[in-house]
């Protein structure tokens, strides 16, 4: 009775997950490889796929950076008071509440070029909102909590009496960061990150909005396959949807291999 | 003094868990900071090692005042009760921790290294790492990384608390042969009485904040300046109206004292076991507990209940027994003193010098 259920567990989980993708690959393959290959190589594929690829890195290393500083500021720093701690989790965890889309709203109603921040920095020949910062600054908004997350319940559970021993033998904050707290944190970091990548891979609502979908200028792969599934070019949008769908499933395996060393560690 | 503290207070919140405390310690001592849970006893030792900032207060060493030093300048070795190992490290890894971080060079670090895994025996287990040890090896461990960078000071913070009682006394004994080996001034942290007493020059006996008594276990024992102090150390019994016990009628003179008195204060038997018989009076068994070494005997003298033990050598004494008892001495206090009182009728008065 046990192995029905587990078989039929698998086979809805194939229809969810695996169909789709076998579809993609198909339509890909529609017009054979010339199509494939054309559906990639056009002027505005590798455009949308540049922006995906430079929004990735930026957004990755910002985020990994900041977000493990964060981290670390969150649980050990004592001369933070417990109310504006309290504060800054609820924050870190307003992404996962606020749909994608409002969180892009948000930057154009901040940041526009009708707004008061907007204007000025427009006057100095800067543009964020309908230009790659903006995209960034969304891409940020949606990844933020993802490393935080993954490094936070770790420092807890290492505690700080290990960094206190370093510290009382002669270890300041640096050399204690570097030997002590890093080689612990390290695995959890990498899922982190893995994390963020696959999220900021498949960004599609912020984006959308901050960025207006402008033709080789700020279009990303998402949108390119959207703007191609209304126009009806489904080869090209299958193209590249199927490399949106390859990098996912690297990563899936590159998540599942942090996570192992991350249990071994 | 090598190590002086004057007036060192701390507050958590609301919470006040330092009161005014002083003391002064010689070179090469070693110190047991004794008392309940949650008296202060940790709070003062990472005061000293800098883990923590008094909110009033000097801490000296040498004479210097080190209050505004931080914890990495300071000298000392620090040992926590659930070692604090460097998990992704080797054993060779912790010990040389402290070592690569003041820059030693290399063959200086590996001879030292060497030097502590044959100190503390732990030759043959350097490329182990903490996980695949016991832990009394785990222990030994933290004290060579603490020992290493050749500290002032050592501070152990309930070392053997996590520790199964077999391998606590022979940690405990080495311990204290290992320190009077290296002559090294070091506080060690607990709760446990025994050890304490075992292992200490002096006790530093702390309770709610308050230093109560400093001294040598015998002194604290013999001469318990305070109550807590006296009913905290060995067991003891409260006894409400101390003048209702023979020998002791001397104590009406101060109305509102009570006794407290410990289980060797008093001797029980047959008339026949007694020197001094005029010095007893008459009392029951009410209960006896066998205890592996001696006997624990419960006994009601009129309507005092007292606590004594017995040795197995003696004739076996049996619930409802009448026996002899004689207090040989009480522990009494009230609210501004207290003192030592010897029973008087122990001076043999039918003896006479010519």
């Amino acid at each position: 009775m046990r192995r029905l259920w587990i078989g039929l567990t698998f086979l809805v989980f194939a229809l969810l997950l695996g169909a789709p993708v076998v579809r993609i690959a198909m339509g890909a393959w529609n017009d054979g490889w010339s199509g494939f290959a054309g559906g990639l190589t056009r002027p505005e594929a590798v455009h949308a796929l540049a922006m995906t690829g430079l929004i990735v890195v930026a957004v990755t290393v910002i985020n990994t950076v900041f977000g493990v500083m964060l981290a670390m500021y969150l649980v050990r720093a004592a001369w933070l008071g417990p109310r504006l701690k309290k504060l800054l989790n609820s924050i870190v965890d307003l992404p996962f509440a606020v749909s994608p889309v409002i969180g892009g709203l948000m930057i154009v109603l901040l940041l526009g070029p009708d707004s008061a921040i907007g204007g000025l920095l427009g006057a100095a020949g800067i543009k964020i909102v309908y230009a790659l910062p903006g995209m960034i600054l969304a891409t940020l908004f949606v990844t933020f909590p993802l490393v935080i997350r993954e490094v936070m319940p770790v420092l807890q559970e290492i505690g700080t009496q290990q960094e206190e021993a370093a510290a009382m033998l002669g270890a300041y904050g640096w050399t204690t960061f570097r030997r002590v707290t890093w080689p612990q944190i390290r695995w959890s970091v990498v899922y982190g990150i893995v994390l963020t990548v696959a999220r900021s891979l498949g960004e599609f609502g912020a984006v959308l909005v901050v960025s207006g979908n402008i033709l080789f200028k700020t279009q990303t792969a998402t949108t390119l396959v959207y703007q191609d599934v209304e126009n009806f070019s489904l080869t090209s949008a299958n193209a590249v949807a199927l490399v949106l769908a390859a990098g996912s499933v690297a990563l899936l395996l590159l998540m599942e291999w942090a996570k192992s060393r991350q249990k071994h560690a | 003094m090598h190590v002086e503290v004057r007036g060192l207070n701390k507050r958590f919140g609301e919470f006040h868990a330092v009161k005014n405390v002083g003391f002064s310690i010689a070179k090469g001592q070693l110190i047991g900071l004794l008392g309940p849970s949650g008296g202060g006893k940790t709070s003062i030792l990472r005061m000293l090692a800098g883990l923590e900032t008094p909110d009033e207060g000097d801490i000296l060493f040498h004479g210097k005042r080190v209050n505004d030093l931080p914890p990495q300048e300071r000298g000392i070795g620090f040992v926590f009760q659930n070692y604090a190992l460097f998990k992704h490290m080797t054993v060779e890894g912790n010990i040389a921790f402290g070592l690569e971080v003041k820059k030693w060079p290399k063959p200086r670090i590996r001879e030292r290294v060497a030097e502590l895994v044959e100190l503390t025996g732990l030759s043959g287990f350097e490329k182990r790492y903490p996980h695949q040890l016991s832990g009394g090896q785990r222990q030994r461990v933290a004290f060579a990384r603490a020992l290493a960078p050749e500290p002032q000071l050592l501070l152990l913070d309930e070392p053997f608390a996590a520790i199964d009682a077999k391998i606590r006394q022979e940690l405990r004994s080495w311990l204290r042969e290992m320190i009077d080996r290296l002559g090294i001034t070091s506080i060690f942290v607990t709760h446990d009485q025994d050890e304490a007493i075992e292992v200490a020059d002096e006790i530093m006996i702390i309770n709610q904040g308050n230093l109560e008594q400093k001294g040598t276990p015998w002194d604290i024992y013999k001469n318990p300046q305070t109550p807590f102090v006296a009913s905290f150390i060995g067991e003891s019994t409260i006894v409400e109206d101390i003048s209702s016990l023979r020998g002791f009628e001397d104590a009406r003179a101060w109305p509102g004292t009570r006794g407290l008195i410990r289980p060797e204060y008093v001797e029980i038997g047959k008339p026949s076991e007694f020197q001094i018989l005029s010095a007893t009076e008459t009392g029951r068994v009410k209960h006896l507990q066998f205890r592996g070494s001696e006997w624990l005997v419960e006994l009601e003298v009129g309507s005092t209940r007292l606590v004594t033990y017995r040795s197995l050598e003696k004739e076996v004494l049996h619930p409802g027994d009448e026996i002899q008892v004689l207090v040989h001495r009480a522990y009494l206090f009230n609210d501004n003193d207290s003192w030592i009182m010897e029973n008087k009728l122990k001076e043999d008065r039918t003896y006479v010098e010519i």
